[in-house]
């Protein structure tokens, strides 16, 4: 028998009054080194260059507990390595890490393990996100008895517990995951996640591959489980329909840098930035007449090789000189909400100059 | 909450039965005659090799049940104590058909004994190289490229020369010859893997490097290598024999199926042809049937069917 | 029906079935619709509905153990089921093209794209080379690609996702079809590359008057895009008519629980309306409605199966005993 405090999820009584989680300047460079070969190459006069990806550059994230942060932006923004750095998969270039105040850099290696499971990731691939070799009592049930959350007595019965917290028959826990549908795997990983007693979910795409009656089935199970087990979450996707409908703060990246950021009503009432209007034009509406598509030109830059000054330049509407010669600063316009433009600074509206 | 719907585990029609994955391969197998074929012969060669002693008409070891006035009689003749050597005598007045059961157990043990061995090794260092990365696998990868340069007969030949020969020594010259190729194979598989998100969720779940690399990179880069292993037993029972053959594998108190086919070979264009020639068919047999087997579990074991 | 003459394409009761171990997976299962020349006609399914193979039918892409068992498709007064494999080789692609979600479908990576179109044009046309390449050039300049010369001369990894997917409209319009099917074109790409396909597409159906039919997930895409819609269930139809019509005011359960299930359509932070279940398997459909065990209107009758009735003389159309 379980003891009845496992069904429960305790938190701790004083809501800390600053961030859950903070990023504070986070960077993370990917950079494919030179091997010996153009080592060589280079001495002899070839111009190999280190091949350097800025996936995120210089990015502040805050959640607030009880929060849901959407995260959206196209390929190539930084946004599912931004969540794998929050989540603890990938080690910061620069920049620091809080939770609840307290820097994560600096923790030892038990504290960090602990610290570890209070973020989980829910993944996007319902097919490659679960070891398709183990049952999947054994999927939800390894990490709890491995961090002795439970006993290994104890662990058909727990699995049965979360099997029941996502909508799933726990009497299915023998089956392996090719036996069950794409939105039951979501399901699946949404338990495992669950199992290890987390705070913070990060969920990177977590309904894209599904169907859209199986993403409404799977978005509600969300909503509930934030109320009933006081999560929060920080949800990337590129559907901004799903993010219009469930965040509460919208933050918008471009090429590694964040654009925009504000509360959901006003970023999608109000948006400032001219790539947010450009993507906020594109949201499929399911309104029975006709649209003139009015696109937005030129394609998405590699990140390789990252237009000067501010990313967006080449394509937005209204790039000034200045927007060549300098990146913008992320500033906060009005309450709450942010924006990284010139067109916000008054003094370059006007020369269109940097002054 | 809405978990009678989402229950959807009351199984409909569209959950598959409740099948193991290996009741699936066991599935699929049969579902080709010839690979059944294979695996059939592969069986009663098997056993034949294992009850060698208890099937053969005569023990070909024991001096004393062998005598010379009966060398090279031709297949079906009779022996002076009233048995049949049903596939004739070599030059000591062996049975053929006793020698080539015998002979069976050695290749096959050696062929087993030495993959095994080598597959267990070459698992280690391939998962090691793909898991550690940086410059443990450039290591370890580079020594298994120079090594798989080499001709596998060369390598076998220069360590006999070097370690002398005996039943052990020609093991461990097949088992390095052999470990190469596990190494590179696994480790392909295992880059695959660990890209994989379930991989990202076991390092999430913030579980310990051993238990993520037995638990769950090792048995998903397994089928692969039951492919690659079935087939390099019939690689190492040939490479055997042609050590044998040559006079630099086994000794010549226990002879495996490459020494007598060595034996014979002196009298193959003289008429007596039996002494070289069912030996010979006894190899090709087993290598034949090991790799139909193989090449059904290829297909059966291949995840793009996995679904 | 189409206002501009009789319909280029019309697909009557199309059935294919795929003879499996597992059994009869009954993929299409009496598929009828029609397209007008310069048409856009969507059709809307979940995974398992039958509407990518709908398209691989109609263009004589199915392979064993599939065929289609029933249902004649008309193109431009030709039935394309009677046609033996030569023939149907000589139809595709310069009567009926398709484009599929992922351009590497389309597009051979180690070929250069003035080669691939070349080839493209050539299989079914006797033209000199510089001709071809003209034409090539031509369509390139169509759907969009700037520097048009150079990129004939490039191989398909050194294009974007979106300039590819433009590459294989560009090569499905090059022998001037009738009618052109896309498979889910830009489901893989970004949204604001999504943007600029959708209009690019808006644009070329207007100017070469060509049928398109658009097979797809996204409503979101339909409403904007489509003329007319058919939505698809487990193989079936279950409801077609026009955009307005459909979306607008749908009579068959699930069209209603698809548009309810839309985030974008939903009030923020009211609990989205979700059906319950799943969808059936192909190879084991329940008799009668395929709808009826996850239908909040089920009755008793629901075990025989409906057939399409039309509910307005406009083409308003729903398979089902008691629609909305």
């Amino acid at each position: 028998m379980l003891p009845s405090s496992l069904g429960r999820v305790t938190r701790p009584l004083a809501e800390a009054s600053g961030p859950l989680i903070e990023l504070r300047g986070i960077s993370k460079r990917f950079v494919k080194h030179l091997d010996l070969a153009a080592r060589i190459g280079n001495r002899l006069g070839a111009n190999v260059r280190e091949e350097i990806v800025h996936a995120v550059d210089n990015v502040d994230l805050k959640v607030a507990h009880g929060e849901i942060v959407g995260l959206v932006g196209e390929s190539g923004c930084g946004k599912s390595t931004l969540g794998r750095l929050a989540a603890g998969l990938l080690e910061p270039s620069a920049g620091e890490r809080f939770w609840r105040g307290q820097a994560l850099e600096r923790l030892a290696p038990a504290k960090g393990r602990r610290q570890q499971l209070r973020t989980q990731m829910i993944f996007q691939d319902p097919y490659a996100s679960l070891n398709p070799r183990l049952r999947v009592v054994d999927i939800v049930g390894e990490a709890p008895v491995v961090h002795r959350i439970v006993t290994k007595k104890q662990q058909v019965e727990y699995v049965g517990l979360m099997l029941n917290k996502v909508g799933l028959d726990p009497t299915l826990m023998r089956r392996y995951p090719h036996q069950f549908s794409g939105g039951q795997r979501a399901r699946i990983g949404i338990a495992r996640a669950l199992a290890v007693k987390p705070e913070f979910l990060v969920c990177d795409e977590s309904v894209a591959a599904l169907d859209v009656s199986i993403q409404a089935q799977v978005l509600n199970l969300f909503v509930d489980l934030k109320s009933s087990l006081n999560l929060t979450y920080l949800f990337i996707s590129h559907d901004l329909g799903v993010i219009q409908y469930l965040a509460d703060r919208v933050v918008v990246m471009y090429l590694g840098r964040v654009v925009e950021s504000a509360p959901a009503a006003k970023l999608f009432n109000q948006p400032n930035h001219p790539y947010t209007q450009a993507l906020l034009a594109e949201v499929g509406r399911v309104e029975p007449k006709k649209r003139t598509f009015v696109p937005i030109a030129g394609e998405i830059p590699s990140p390789l090789d990252p237009p000067p000054g501010c990313h967006f330049h080449p394509r937005c509407p209204h790039a000034m000189p200045v927007c060549r010669a300098r990146a913008p600063a992320l500033v906060e316009i009005s309450t709450r909400q942010f924006s990284a433009c010139h067109l916000n600074d008054p003094a370059m509206r006007t020369t269109g100059q940097a002054t | 909450m809405s978990a009678a719907e989402g229950a959807v585990g009351a199984p409909t029609a569209a959950m598959r039965k409740a099948q193991t994955p290996f009741a699936r391969i066991v599935s699929d197998f049969v579902a080709n005659p010839v690979a059944v074929f294979g695996l059939a012969l592969l069986v009663v060669i098997v056993l034949a090799a294992i009850f060698a002693p208890l099937i053969s008409p005569q023990n070909p070891y024991d001096l004393a049940q062998i005598d010379v006035m009966d060398s090279k009689l031709p297949p079906g003749s009779k022996a002076a104590t009233g048995g049949t050597f049903w596939l004739g005598t070599d030059d000591q007045g062996r049975d053929m058909l006793s020698a080539i059961f015998y002979g069976l157990r050695i290749s096959l043990a050696v062929g087993t004994i030495a993959t095994a061995l080598a597959l267990v090794i070459g698992l280690a260092a391939g998962l090691v190289a793909a898991y550690v990365g940086g410059r443990v696998e450039s290591l370890i990868m580079r020594v298994v490229d120079i090594q798989l340069s080499f001709p596998a007969i060369l390598i076998a030949l220069i360590l006999i020369a070097v370690l002398g020969q005996g039943t052990g020594k020609v093991i461990a010259a097949l088992i390095t010859v052999q470990w190469a190729y596990y190494a590179r194979t696994v480790r392909s598989a295992a880059l695959v893997e660990k890209r994989k998100e379930y991989m990202e969720a076991a390092r999430c779940l913030a579980l310990p490097p051993s238990h993520i690399v037995f638990r769950h990179l090792l048995p998903n880069c397994l089928p692969p290598m039951i492919v690659v292993a079935t087939v390099q037993v019939a690689a190492a029972i040939a490479l055997e024999a042609t050590l044998s053959f040559l006079g630099l594998g086994l000794p010549i108190t226990e002879p495996s199926l490459g020494l007598l086919i060595a034996n014979g070979y002196q009298y193959l264009l003289s008429g007596k042809y039996w002494i070289s020639f069912f030996p010979g068919i006894a190899l090709l047999l087993t290598i034949v049937s090991i790799n139909l087997v193989a090449d059904q579990l290829r297909d059966v074991l291949n995840p793009r069917l996995q679904r | 029906m189409s206002a501009n003459g009789g319909p280029v394409l019309t697909v009557s009761g199309l059935r294919t079935h795929f003879f499996t171990r597992a059994g009869v997976v009954k993929a299409v299962d009496d598929v009828s619709f029609a397209v007008g020349r310069g048409e856009v006609l969507g059709l809307v399914g979940e995974s398992g509905s039958g509407k990518s193979m709908t398209g691989y039918s109609l263009m004589g892409l199915i392979d064993a153990p599939g065929r289609i068992v029933a249902g004649s498709v008309v193109l431009d007064g030709v039935e394309l089921t009677k046609l033996d494999a030569e023939a149907m080789r000589r139809v595709r692609g310069s009567r009926i093209a398709m484009i599929f979600q992922d351009p590497m479908m389309t597009l051979n990576p180690v070929l250069r794209i003035d080669v691939q179109m070349i080839e493209a044009i050539a299989a079914h046309e006797k033209i000199g080379e510089a001709a071809a390449r003209a034409r090539a050039r031509e369509a390139l300049v169509k759907v969009g690609i700037p520097s048009p010369d150079e990129r004939l001369n490039a191989y398909p990894h050194q294009f974007s996702g979106g300039m590819r997917q433009r590459v294989a409209i560009a090569i499905a319009l090059l022998n001037k079809p009738s009618v052109i099917i896309a498979d889910e074109p830009t489901t893989a790409l970004d949204v604001t590359i999504q943007g600029q396909i959708l209009f690019e597409m808006q644009r070329l159906t207007r100017e070469t008057g060509t049928a398109l039919v658009w097979i797809t997930h996204d409503l979101s895409v339909i409403a904007g895009l489509a003329d007319r819609v058919s939505v698809m269930y487990a193989g079936r139809i279950v409801e077609e008519g026009t955009v307005v019509e459909v979306l607008a005011t749908p009579r068959h359960p699930y069209t209603r629980g698809l548009l309810d299930s839309v985030p974008s359509n939903s009030v923020r932070g009211a609990r989205l309306k979700q059906i319950p279940g799943m969808t059936p398997s192909l190879a084991h459909l329940p008799a009668g409605c395929a709808f009826r065990d996850r239908c909040a209107r089920a009755a008793a009758d629901c075990a025989a199966a409906p057939a399409m009735r039309a509910l307005t003389p406009t083409g308003h159309a729903v398979r089902c005993f008691h629609p909305l």
